[in-house]
Parts: C-alpha cells; sequence; structure tokens
C-alpha cells in the first residue's frame, strides 16, 4: 500500500512457469485475477501465443500486460511482413528485453516468462525483471507464487551454472509427461500457501508437432 | 515529570511510550507487522440457541501461515467466541477472559452469563484504546437466553440476531442478509453459516480452508470442527519426490570437536 498519491499501479497476482526440455517446452500460468483480497475472475489467461514457437507468460499488472502483449504480437506481424517469416523465439526475447527497456523510467509492470524452441528445436525458457533484463535459462517462475515454485524447481530440475566450462545444456532431461506432471504438482502446492494463486491453471505445451493447451482445476479458496 | 504528588496508577492505557514511538518512526523505524487472521467469522440465533461459524485460514501478508487453524475459542461451556483480526491478540483475550469467567463461576456458583463476557472483554478492549487488534463475534446460551454480540478493536458492542467480522464479513453478510429468518431450526441455522462461511472462504482471499461449526443451545454445546472440507488439495504427483543421499551437492566439510575427551564417570542416579 503506497502512501504516495501518485500510485498508478496494482498487482492483479498470479504466476507464471516455464520449464524447457530436449525438444519441447512447458509454459503454465494460473488464472485467477485479483485485486486487494476480492478475486476479479478465475478465468482470465496470461498465456499469449507471438509466434507458433514462440509462446508469454506474464504476471503484475493486467492493464500494462494487456498493452505489452498487444504490443509485442504487432511487431511480430510486421517482422512476418518484412522477412516472409515468423519471429524465432530467441529474436523475440530480444524484442520484449528492448521493448521493457524502452520504459525504464515508467515501467510496464509485468513479470515475464517468454518460453519456446530455438532455431534449432531445443526448448528455451527466456526469464525477465520489469525493465527488461533477461537470462536464458531451462526452468523459471515468476509472479506472487515465484518464490514458493522456484525453490522445487531448483531441487527437481537443478540448472547447471552458467559459469561452468564447457557450457553444459540448460534444458530438463526429463521427458514431456514428466515435467508437465511436475509443473501441475508445483502449481497445486504453491495454491496451498499463495493467496493469489488458484482457480485454474492453464498448460501450454510446445513441440515440434505445434501446440497443444491443456487445463486442471486448482484451490478456489 | 516530578511531580511533588506521585499519584497511584488508575489504570486506563498508558501512553507514555507514545511519544518514544512516535519519535522513532519520525525517524524511520519501521514497526514490525502482525500476524493477522484475514478471516471470516459469522453467527447467528435460531430458535433454540446460536449458532457460530468460521473459516481456519491464517495469513501472514499474502502467505497463508495456517491451513487449518481453530478461530472458534472456548469461553465457558455454554458461551464460544469467533475471533478476527491479530492472532496473537485474539487468543490471548478470549484466554483471559475464559480464565476470569471460571473464576467467576467458582465465586457465584452459577453458570456464566454471555453479558458478562461481553462487559470483560469490552472493558479490557477499551483500555487499550485499539491497540489489542481483536474483532470478536461472542455467543451463548445462559439462563436469560441466547445472546449474540459482535465486539470492536476498540472496545464497542453490537447486539444482533445475526452478525459477521472479518475480512469475508461482506462475502458472508450478503448471504445472511438474503436468507435469513426468525425461528430456524438447528439444521437451517448450521446450513445458512455453512453457506456464508463458504461464501467468505471462495470469494474472500484472506479466508480459505475448511468450516468451523459451534452450536450452542441450552444445557448442550457442540464443537463442530471441519464440519465441512471443501478444499482438497487437487493435483498430487504420483511419482512422488525421493531425496537421496548425493543428490544435493557437498560442497565443503568441517568438523569441529566440542569437547577433546568426555569422561564417563560412576556415582549415584540423580535424584528425582
Amino acid at each position: 500500500m503506497s502512501r504516495r498519491g501518485d500510485w498508478v499501479y496494482e498487482n492483479n497476482g498470479g504466476t507464471c512457469v516455464a520449464v524447457a526440455g530436449a525438444d519441447y517446452c512447458v509454459v503454465a500460468a494460473d488464472t485467477r485475477l485479483s485485486v486487494g483480497y476480492s478475486i476479479l475472475t478465475r478465468d482470465h489467461s496470461k498465456i499469449c501465443e507471438l509466434a507458433d514457437k514462440c509462446v508469454l507468460a506474464s504476471s503484475g499488472f493486467q492493464g500494462d500486460i494487456k498493452a505489452l502483449h498487444k504490443n509485442l504480437a504487432a511487431r511480430e506481424l510486421l517482422y512476418q511482413h518484412q522477412h516472409n517469416k515468423r519471429m524465432s523465439c530467441p529474436a523475440m526475447a530480444q524484442l520484449l528485453s528492448n521493448t521493457l527497456y524502452y520504459k525504464r523510467f515508467f515501467p510496464y509492470y509485468a513479470f515475464n516468462v517468454l518460453g519456446g524452441l530455438d532455431s534449432e528445436g531445443k526448448g528455451c525458457v527466456f526469464t525477465y525483471d520489469a525493465v527488461g533484463s533477461y537470462e536464458r535459462t531451462g526452468y523459471s517462475a515468476q509472479g506472487t507464487g515465484s518464490s514458493l515454485i522456484m525453490p522445487v524447481l531448483d531441487n527437481q530440475l537443478k540448472s547447471p551454472s552458467p559459469l561452468l566450462l564447457p557450457a553444459r545444456d540448460a534444458v530438463t532431461p526429463l521427458s514431456e509427461l514428466e515435467a508437465v506432471d511436475l509443473v501441475k504438482d508445483v502449481f497445486a502446492s504453491a495454491t496451498e500457501r499463495d493467496i493469489y494463486t488458484g482457480d485454474k491453471l492453464e498448460i501450454v505445451v510446445i513441440n515440434k508437432a505445434g501446440t497443444k493447451r491443456e487445463y486442471i482445476d486448482l484451490r478456489k479458496d | 515529570m516530578a511531580g511533588a504528588m506521585d499519584l497511584p496508577a488508575k489504570g486506563g492505557f498508558s501512553f507514555d511510550l507514545c511519544r518514544r514511538n512516535a519519535m522513532l518512526a519520525e525517524k524511520g523505524l519501521k514497526m514490525p507487522g502482525f500476524r493477522k487472521t484475514g478471516t471470516t467469522i459469522v453467527g447467528l440465533v435460531f430458535q433454540d440457541g446460536v449458532v457460530l461459524g468460521a473459516d481456519t485460514r491464517a495469513t501472514e501478508g499474502p502467505i497463508v501461515a495456517d491451513k487449518n487453524c481453530e478461530k472458534i475459542h472456548y469461553m465457558a461451556p455454554n458461551i464460544y467466541c469467533c475471533g478476527a483480526g491479530t492472532a496473537a491478540d485474539t487468543e490471548a483475550v478470549t484466554d483471559m477472559v475464559s480464565s476470569q469467567l471460571q473464576l467467576h463461576r467458582y465465586a457465584t456458583g452459577r453458570e456464566s452469563r454471555v453479558v458478562t463476557a461481553l462487559t470483560l472483554l469490552k472493558s479490557h478492549l477499551f483500555s487499550y484504546q485499539g491497540h489489542v487488534s481483536a474483532a470478536l463475534v461472542l455467543g451463548g446460551v445462559d439462563v436469560t437466553g441466547p445472546h449474540l454480540h459482535t465486539v470492536y478493536p476498540h472496545g464497542s458492542t453490537d447486539t444482533l440476531p445475526f452478525a459477521t467480522m472479518g475480512s469475508g464479513s461482506l462475502a458472508a453478510m450478503s448471504v445472511f442478509e438474503s436468507k435469513y429468518k426468525e425461528g430456524l431450526t438447528r439444521e437451517e441455522g448450521i446450513q445458512l453459516v455453512s453457506d456464508a462461511i463458504c461464501a467468505g472462504i471462495f470469494n474472500d482471499l484472506g479466508s480459505g480452508s475448511n468450516v468451523d461449526v459451534c452450536v450452542i443451545t441450552k444445557g448442550k454445546t457442540e464443537y463442530l470442527r471441519n464440519h465441512q472440507l471443501p478444499n482438497p488439495r487437487t493435483y498430487a504427483s504420483s511419482k512422488g519426490y525421493s531425496f537421496t543421499k548425493g543428490q544435493t551437492e557437498v560442497l565443503s566439510t568441517k568438523i569441529t570437536q566440542l569437547k577433546p575427551k568426555v569422561e564417563i564417570a560412576e556415582g549415584d542416579a540423580m535424584e528425582e
């Protein structure tokens, strides 16, 4: 709660997670939108498919998130027209970083996780802060439940340090089914202890065959 | 303030430390936060007595600290009290008044009355000028009949046929205002209380988990702990988790001997 009269943001809550595999990527987010102690809706998607192999999940201030997604989708369309192909995930990752830093002094209140397949078909996850600092990782969590989920992912997926030489693959050796099972379990756990996470979980899986969507119920209290 | 006369402490709130707290706050000291229960608590009067209800979630900010805490506190065999606000305050004030009531029962040889509990609570809370953050729904049945009261942190009280308190009070009150009528049966009363608590559980983020109910009638009290469990865990990985030795990397090991040599001396057994 800010005492200043000029606080223009609000946090609509929610959590986003992404896990990269050898040839797939799982991007998941809950569907609850809240403000203060109230629920605005139980059925709102935080996930945006920006390109056929690139999916963005964002939590934070929905007003800014809607604007950000719209902005990126428009830029992707322009890219398609200019280059006669869809944007790759690493290219979108850089574009998102630049878009966020562009508003360095009036930021998008959005905590982003970008997931998809890179140009070689391997899973990739990019994690961001509010002003565009990003890093390619094997997995990430952002949002109100991120501090509950990240330690569990660290324990189960243990990404190798980027400082190690030779460079080791950050993606998990788990199968697609195992990764989805882990994501479901980890969200069910976060829902138990975070009041802003719950209602429904939307899971998007990207692999070379395309994009698949799945929903499971979470606690509604 | 060395006066000529040193008046004895008359009771009521001592404001000595307020200047010091204000000075510290001015210097930039942040007051520590309290754990609140972020709650839905309700009570209603039905034809044979009163029914009290509460959710079971305790929060510390946005985190659930306790998924199944008890918010309906014992005051006397025929009087129970639901508490919202700072958990420590509701616990402490209900325990204290419960003890006072028991001593009073021994002194008078009679069953405790709800108005006695009410007066003890309100005078304590008033003397602390709202700093004891306890918002209570007090209900019970005594020789005078069934009673239901709400008590606010500053010490004011209301006497009502149905009442709700806590962050989920608006959600619960909307249910009461729609469905309450005089002369409800026991089953109707329990159902209405459960519905009101569920409204708080599902629509208020500060309330959640299970429904606790307490039914008090003349001569009998039933504490229905976890009367409803409408929030089971939705998904559990069938694979499970294993934490084998060696899975967590040990970076370094250092063993320090606390005592180089331990001597065991023969002697008599310790006296109990």
